[in-house]
């Protein structure tokens, strides 16, 4: 278990609402839910949740704090919004089911390798490194995240895509020597920092 | 009757000119009609038309006067001649807006009209103006039957509108169930809070009002009389029995007994009567201990965790508990758990408070009281109870409906959200049961009537019971549907929880509704009126008792109670509890009961007018007896639309369908017509029914009328009746083709001459 999840689990004992409340964006919210359904009859991905939204606030309440935070359920949202325009509630629930993924993430106990979740990572680690993404570097890293065989074969399977976008001049190869970057990269990482460090104590996590 | 003078006025306004000839109409009303007047005129219903027929009135003595214009439900208000009898032929919405259009059918069209006009002057020389008869005292005081929230409501309406208030109530104080309350549901904006009862600020103003005499600790010992003279025999507990009773003389009553909570001992699995498990009753007096501070358990200790159980006992098996309990929702238990979860949070936030539900009722404004109560911390769980331990620690095993799994939660404190029990009194199919084992001479049973009446809040002295009749599940009765405080003892309503379970909002506008009932009740009662719904009404039913074979239908049909019995038991009639509705005179089998201008013989000589024609000529007729308060609007609605109906059917209004007399049906079928058609209003549990029973009765009495057709050699079919509402325009239009399809298709009556 690590440290900021079993300080976690000391401080707030069984309340898993209130640890919600305090530490997932938009978490107050869960409170507010009436249960009707209606977020997990909208989504278009619902048949491929383990828990709809409606049922991980009420494990929520239940104070099922294992089960929800290391469920993939809120890694398969796609931020279409459907859920959030019909709720009668007027919960965000969308950005709940980020502030949840984030905060499992954020304790370690989010599914390893679950797809979603490394495009995410590697979108944000590629975003950060130049202040821009790089297409072609973020496209590589997808193909080679499962290896290098297997990068290869990716790249080829692509390949075809990849010469027509050059052709068509939307792809650059020479972005791969780094690409354009921001003007002042060193000051977009201390803003990242320094947001961070608000957010983390807002949250209890510093 | 040597002054009466007819006269019949045929309008050609509206297009009746264009389409029928009005000439030929005219010639029908003198000749065969035998008017002693007869005008047409092209706009009858404007000032020049009416002052026409006032004229007559005034200088030729015209008395009755048959308009043959529109249907007698449109111009009123310029067709009103005081004292005046008049009837109606419907030539508008009747026959030139339904019968199809084109040279084709003008034959059939102009027929329909003429008979109409027949029809019109047959009823007319039948009627009689009712005289009426208005009281040489009458009192409107209002008694208002239990002191709580809709008692005191209803007393302080009243008041407020300058009657005099007569308040009887059981307790030593008045505020009946809410007086026991800590805070109520909010009634106003913004819903987020629990506001004070209020029970003290009305109890101070009812005792402020000179025109209020309150009776504490005191109850109904008997009720004897009718609207604008009932008597009431007021008893006190503490009296002795034999002791003086208090009389009142009053003319209408409103009954707000309110209700009792369902008994939670019964409720044995879900921990009903174990320790640390209340209802919500209990959970009051709880809080109302705490004063506002941390509310404790029976023994001392503070509630840190409590669960609300709801529905328990309540909505069979949808709700908590055995299913073995109340079948109904009770409405008001939601927002009261809500509003005792409130109490717990606002005293102390930590306190985990969960209300377990399957459906979260709340109407009203109550979904916002439920936010609120979200946003305090109070937590909601959609589960199904299995079990209630109470003691020391409490906890209640259940199924969480969205998880889809058994689990339970551990409490101080459980409250069971128990349902609401009408005090209605005596259920009278009961009492029937033991009146008459009773009136064999059954000593048990004459010991049990006194024990029932005992329980009874009325004690009316009718010879249908001491109480109202009972509605589903035990509440006061009640016109659900569509005049909900109207009941079907004449000049006393229900009102509060004892008609259908309800919270104090709602009680409080059932208690002002009821309260201007009663207020019309005795002011129609004094004019000599019948009460609604035919509160204009001053005919009254006159019965010629040396025909009366004291057969007693009358007397057990009326649905009203307004028939006793006198000592030679013939029928007693009460013309103050009577509505009208002409029941008695569908009942009688010797046709001795009728009203001045509503008779067997008005319906009876319009049967016989129509102009039956021979089979040769193969036009049927149909009689079609609707029912004027739905199916006689639907059928003029059908005209307004300008839908079409065969021009074979002979449409006659009814008061209601209970006063169809066979002989109507008889006569007709003798006299040729090749059908009958009945148009009454939906029957059964949900009626619509203005007089409640009527058409209930019609549909009893047709069913038997089956014999009689056989041995007049008819068919079966040549007699239907059907269910109509007032919107059902376009249906009225089809029933009546698909029933001249049929009639073609079994053919012509056999008895056409």
């Amino acid at each position: 278990m690590s440290d900021i999840n079993s300080q976690a689990v000391a401080r707030y004992k069984n309340n898993f609402l209130r640890e919600v409340e305090e530490r997932v964006e938009d978490g107050h919210w869960v409170k507010m839910c009436m249960q009707c359904g209606v977020c997990a009859g909208s989504c278009p991905f619902g048949p491929h949740w383990e828990h709809s939204p409606q049922k991980l606030f009420m494990m929520i309440r239940a104070g099922k704090r294992e089960e929800v935070l290391k469920t993939d359920s809120m890694w398969m949202c796609t931020s279409c919004y459907n859920c959030i325009a019909r709720c009668p509630r007027k919960l965000p629930i969308t950005h709940i089911m980020h502030g949840l993924a984030n905060y499992a993430y954020r304790l370690g106990l989010s599914p390893k390798g679950q797809p979603n979740q490394v495009i995410a990572r590697i979108f944000w680690n590629n975003a950060i490194k130049h202040g821009r993404v790089n297409e072609l570097t973020f496209s590589l890293a997808m193909y080679f995240k499962d290896g290098i065989g297997q990068g290869i074969k990716n790249s080829l399977a692509m390949q075809g895509v990849g010469l027509g976008l050059m052709k068509a001049k939307r792809l650059n190869p020479m972005e791969i020597l780094g690409g354009h970057t921001c003007k002042d990269k060193s000051g977009i990482a201390k803003m990242l920092t320094k947001a961070r460090e608000i957010e983390d104590r807002r949250r209890g996590l510093a | 009757m040597a002054d009466n003078k007819f006269a019949a006025y045929i309008c050609s306004g509206c297009g009746i000119g264009d389409t029928l000839n009005v000439g030929a109409m005219e010639k029908i009303a003198t000749k065969e009609g035998k008017m002693a007047l007869v005008k047409s005129h092209a706009f009858l219903c404007n000032t020049e038309g009416v002052q026409m027929i006032r004229d007559d009135i005034a200088n030729e003595g015209v008395t009755h006067v048959c308009i043959a214009a529109c249907s007698r439900r449109a111009k009123t208000e310029a067709f009103n001649f005081p004292g005046i009898a008049m009837s109606r032929a419907n030539l508008r919405e009747g026959v030139i807006w339904v019968v199809a259009e084109g040279a084709a059918h003008d034959e059939v069209r102009q027929e329909m009209a003429e008979d109409y006009v027949r029809m019109g002057c047959a009823e007319v020389k039948k009627m009689i103006v009712p005289g009426g008869n208005v009281k040489e005292s009458s009192s409107k005081r209002i008694l208002v039957v239990g002191g709580g929230i809709s008692g005191m409501t209803a007393a302080l309406a009243a008041a407020d509108a300058g009657y005099e208030v007569v308040i009887v109530e059981k307790a030593g104080q008045l505020g009946g169930f809410a007086k026991n309350l800590v805070k109520r549901v909010p009634f106003s904006g913004p819903y987020s809070e629990p506001q004070a009862t209020g029970v003290e600020e009305m109890a101070a103003k009812i005792s402020a009002n000179p025109l209020v005499k309150v009776h504490l600790n005191s109850t109904v010992a008997e009720t004897a009389g009718a609207p604008g003279r009932f008597k009431i025999k007021i008893a006190q507990l503490s009296d002795q029995v034999g002791g003086a009773l208090a009389e009142e003389l009053v003319g209408a009553i409103v009954q707000a007994t309110g209700f009792t909570p369902y008994d939670v001992t019964k409720l044995t699995e879900l921990g009903g009567g174990q320790a640390n498990v209340v209802d919500q009753a209990g959970l009051e007096a709880l809080a109302k201990s705490a004063n506002g501070g941390a509310i404790l358990r029976a023994d001392g200790k503070e509630v840190k965790s409590v669960v609300f159980v709801q529905c328990a006992g309540q909505r069979g098996s949808g709700g908590n508990g055995s299913g073995q309990h109340l079948e109904y929702c009770s409405g008001h238990c939601c927002a009261t758990s809500i509003k005792q979860a409130m109490y717990f949070k606002d005293a102390n936030p930590e306190v985990d408070t969960v209300v377990m539900y399957s459906d979260l009722r709340v109407p009203g404004m109550g979904e916002d009281f439920y936010r609120s109560a979200q946003t305090k911390g109070v937590i909601f769980t959609k589960g199904k109870v299995n079990k209630v331990a109470g003691g020391g620690s409490c906890k209640v095993d259940f199924r969480d409906l969205i998880l889809d799994e058994d689990t339970s939660v551990d409490a101080d404190l459980v409250v069971l959200a128990t349902g609401q029990v009408p005090n209605a009194g005596v259920n009278l199919d009961d009492w029937t049961a033991v009146v008459t084992l009773a009136d064999g001479g059954d000593e048990a049973a004459k010991a049990k009537t006194v024990e029932m009446k005992r329980g009874s809040v009325l004690n009316l002295e009718y010879r249908q019971g001491p109480d109202m009749p009972q509605f589903k599940y035990g509440f006061a009765d009640s016109h659900f549907i569509c005049f909900p405080y109207e009941t079907r003892r004449t000049g006393i309503y229900a009102a509060g929880p004892t008609r259908r379970p309800m919270d104090m909002l709602q009680a409080q506008e059932d208690a002002t509704g009821a309260a201007l009932k009663a207020i019309q009740a005795v002011e129609n009662a004094e004019k000599g009126r019948a009460a609604h719904p035919r509160a204009w009404d001053l005919s009254f039913p006159k019965v010629r008792l040396e025909g009366c074979t004291q057969c007693k239908r009358c007397t057990v049909e009326c649905p009203f109670g307004a028939i006793d019995e006198d000592e030679k038991r013939f029928p007693l009639f009460n013309e103050e509890r009577c509505r009208r509705c002409g029941t008695c005179m569908g009942a009688c089998p010797v046709r001795v009961i009728s009203f001045e201008n509503y008779s067997v013989d008005t319906v009876g000589s319009q049967v016989k007018a129509v102009n039956v024609p021979d089979q040769f000529e193969e036009k049927p007729r149909i009689l079609l007896l609707a029912c004027e308060n739905d199916a006689y609007p639907a059928l003029d609605m059908a005209g307004l639309q300008r839908l079409t109906y065969s021009a074979y059917v002979r449409a006659i209004p009814v008061r209601c369908l209970g006063s169809v007399n066979t002989i109507w049906i008889t006569d007709a079928l003798s006299a040729g017509y090749d059908g009958v058609m009945m148009m009454g209003c939906k029957k059964g549990d949900d009626y619509q029914c203005h007089f409640v029973k009527g058409s209930e009765l019609a549909s009893y009495r047709m069913s038997k009328i089956g014999d009689t057709l056989k041995q007049m050699g008819v068919e079966a079919e040549r007699v239907i009746t059907h269910e109509v509402a007032i919107t059902d325009h376009e249906r009225v239009a089809k029933l009546i083709n698909d029933y001249a399809a049929q009639i073609q298709e079994i053919g012509l009556s056999p008895m056409k001459f």
